[in-house]
């Protein structure tokens, strides 16, 4: 499980050995901890403090000035392989994904093949093995992203997948949906839903608008995410099955969704960095970088998704790190491909757009990001207890940093905020004890 | 007002009235006054961009904009080129960043695109260190130089634009003229009223500065100018109104309805015209109708933008 990344020392803590993070101020929220300590680590996991007569052997990572995080869960990730590594590879998806903090990663199934039966999830999950950071598949919720035939969800599971979804294909056909979300109840297998309907967003490429209208380009209504929105949570109020609503992007989705949980609906939710800073007035120069799906909203609904994020109707931030290549991007607006890559800029992001201004405290921020996917997906990490995943990261909270295309470990470049300087680094992620990514000493050549 | 005179433009492209400033749009119309004199005269040319090279690139079908472009090119003897091909870079199988690359390699002076695509024009120049770009209509966006003589036009008719009150009339959602139109009208301080079917107009086109009506009568009423904009019947298909009948009852302008408006109002289209669909025949071809006005004024303010772009000022005119 040696990750393969720039950083091939690993020195700073060996897999068996004891190591400790010393000095560093310790954010948990899962437990409420935000306070100065050290936290030990042996065997890939995280330990009381042992006996005085071990902690001398111990390899000391120094964090004073940093702060200890439990590693990032991002729930959304487009990965690229098999099928589309000219965008991205699960190697180079887990560089990016180290980079940023993040120490797992559900990538979706929306490959070549698709990832909807046994072998080919056990392909990815073979592949990613000693990535640079934990890849858990989600499966497909239809044979080849259909929308017409349940895939094997018990195979799946069993296999390791960690959710059900369509990605961006969205289920058309209610009866379907309506069986999946019975039918994934056996698993306990939340389903992850795009909700667009396509006939009212078809032919459109920015959020329906007076920008979309000055710049003459075809719209993408609110009402084609909202309607699906709706439609949804009823399936899943109806079945009693799991929903998660990903990429939420508009202020009515948000008070669906809220109103949805407080009748007690299984449904869970988050939003996409660029959805929580972004509005579609910044396209004003027809960039394709901010050409994404669904589309950048209007100011009005930005507000929406962050006060949804504040109190907890949104339970995450995902990254919907969706590569492409130059050529998909550099060529006519209607033409461009949507999609934009977030996992190296999600945590400074976060932090810089949401947490300095104090709408969301550290610990609300780091919850968002770690403790509530984990929860969503059923896996380890998003915590700091001792017996958990030694996966957690160093940030430096006051470090800034200019997004740049040359630093980007992803495969492709298409970050809506390249050139933007961001507020706080990321200087080491851990992955089950070991160094995953390094930051490079600013001052080195 | 001569203090607001300016000799220059301040822009190095032109990708849409919307970046203009009251200024500069004045500058180029009263250079286009300056060129219908040499349009006049027995022979029509000026050397003014002699050595120069246009090359027009027009991705989208066109001809009178075409013709008209490479007229005033011709007139004011620049070396030009026409390069015509339909469809997106995709179907081209050449990329628009390569297109892009290709006419900076052969040292272009000035490139007039037109695009299906809105944002082409920008794209390009951005791409592009030294050619001056020209849009000559990108998708939905703009089609500045038609902005352009329309104001011209309008200007010679009424001896003003301040203070008139414009109604543009049909599919504002598809309208690059449209757009154009309002963003040129609005900077040289007249009133623009839009008006067709919902569905056909754009949501918060109001931000633009326009006022938006659904009936045809009180859109007319009081006018100065009536524009109809060219409705494509293929919207038929896509549910924004239920047949060409009923949109000529609603908004078609004939003779009885152009009574509303003001007495001397005079009556546009940008071509081509479906007539007996947005403009009756006896309107399109009444002593009311400048449409060939448009058509002569566009190669004058053609003139006046290749000129001005291309290193000219005001004082060398003609």
């Amino acid at each position: 499980m040696r990750p393969d990344g720039p950083d091939t020392s690993a020195s700073a803590t060996e897999r068996t050995g004891l190591a400790v993070v010393r000095n560093g101020r310790i954010v948990d929220p899962a437990s409420g901890r935000d306070e100065p300590g050290d936290l030990w680590m042996r065997g890939g996991k995280i330990v009381d403090r042992p006996a005085d007569d071990e902690t001398k052997a111990a390899t000391v990572i120094d964090a004073a000035g940093l702060l200890v995080l439990p590693g990032l869960v991002d729930l959304h990730a487009h990965l690229g392989e098999p099928g589309f590594e000219y965008r991205e590879t699960l190697e180079s998806g887990a560089l990016a994904a180290a980079a940023g903090g993040v120490t797992t990663v559900a990538c979706m199934p929306d490959t070549d093949p698709a990832i909807d039966d046994g072998p080919t999830l056990e392909y990815v999950r073979e592949r990613a093995a000693g990535a640079a950071a934990r890849i858990h598949p989600i499966a497909a919720v239809t044979a080849e992203r259909r929308g017409e035939r349940l895939t094997e969800a018990g195979e799946l599971a069993e296999a390791g997948a960690v959710a059900l979804s369509d990605a961006g294909r969205p289920i058309r056909n209610p009866a379907i949906l309506r069986r999946a979300l019975e039918y994934s109840r056996m698993f306990d297998l939340p389903i992850l839903v795009h909700c667009e309907d396509p006939s009212l967003s078809a032919g459109g490429h920015m959020h329906e608008g007076s920008h979309a209208t000055r710049l003459g380009l075809k719209g993408i209504p609110s009402i084609a995410e909202e309607t699906a929105v709706a439609r949804d949570l009823m399936l899943a109020e109806w079945t009693g099955g799991r929903i998660h609503v990903t990429h939420a992007s508009t202020a009515v989705t948000v008070d669906l969704i809220r109103s949805a949980k407080q009748r007690g609906v299984r449904v869970t939710a988050d939003a996409s960095p660029h959805h929580l800073v972004l509005t579609d007035e910044s396209l004003s120069a027809y960039d394709t970088h901010l050409k994404v799906n669904p589309p950048l909203r209007s100011k009005a609904d930005v507000e929406a998704l962050r006060a949804g994020l504040a109190d907890g109707t949104i339970d995450a931030v995902a990254s919907d790190h969706t590569p492409r290549s130059v050529d998909e991007k550099y060529t006519e607006f209607q033409e461009a491909l949507p999609g934009a890559t977030g996992l190296e800029t999600m945590l400074a992001v976060v932090f810089t757009e949401l947490v300095r201004p104090g709408l969301l405290t550290l610990g609300e921020g780091i919850r968002a990001l770690s403790t509530a996917p984990a929860g969503i997906l059923g896996v380890e990490g998003g915590n700091l207890a001792p017996g958990g995943p030694a996966d957690l990261l160093l940030f430096d909270p006051d470090g800034t940093w200019t997004v740049d295309r040359a630093s980007f470990r992803s495969r492709s470049v298409n970050s809506p905020f390249t050139g933007r300087t961001l507020e706080g680094c990321v200087t080491l992620t851990i992955v089950g004890g070991r160094v995953s990514y390094r930051r490079a000493e600013p001052d080195s050549p | 007002m001569a203090k607001d005179r300016v000799r220059a433009l301040r822009h190095r492209h032109l990708i849409g009235l919307e970046d203009y400033s009251r200024e500069e749009i004045g500058l180029i119309l009263d250079t286009a006054d300056s060129f219908k004199e040499v349009i006049r005269r027995p022979i029509r040319k000026v050397p003014a961009l002699r050595g120069k090279n246009v090359v027009n690139l027009f991705f989208e079908s066109s001809t009178r904009t075409r013709l008209s472009f490479e007229l005033a090119e011709k007139q004011l003897s620049a070396d030009t080129l026409n390069f015509a091909s339909t469809g997106s870079s995709v179907s081209k199988g050449e990329s628009l960043g390569d297109t892009a690359r290709n006419i900076e390699a052969m040292q272009v002076d000035c490139v007039v695109v037109r695009h299906a695509a809105a944002g082409v024009p920008l794209f390009l120049s951005r791409c592009l260190s030294s050619a001056v770009v020209i849009n000559a209509g990108d998708g939905a966006h703009e089609h500045p130089t038609q902005g352009l003589l329309d104001l011209l036009t309008m200007r010679d008719a009424l001896g003003r634009l301040e203070g008139l009150k414009v109604a543009l009339i049909g599919d504002i959602a598809h309208s690059r003229v449209a757009r154009s139109n309002i963003w040129g009208l609005r900077k040289m301080g007249a009133d623009v009223v839009v008006c067709g079917p919902p569905t056909l107009i754009p949501v918060d086109i109001e931000e633009m500065g326009v006022e938006v009506c659904y009936r045809i009568g009180d859109a007319l009423r009081g006018a100065d100018v009536v524009y109809a904009l060219r409705i494509q019947l293929e919207r038929q298909q896509e549910a924004f109104f239920p047949s060409q009948r009923e949109y000529t009852r609603l908004f078609g302008i004939d003779p009885e309805r152009l009574e509303l408006a003001r007495p001397g109002a005079i009556v546009m289209h940008p071509g081509p015209i479906n007539r007996g669909v947005e403009l009756d025949s006896r309107v399109a071809d009444s002593g009311r109708s400048v449409i060939l006005d448009q058509v002569t004024n566009g190669v004058a303010v053609r003139m006046a933008v290749l000129y001005l772009l291309n290193g000219g000022v005001e004082r060398d005119a003609a």
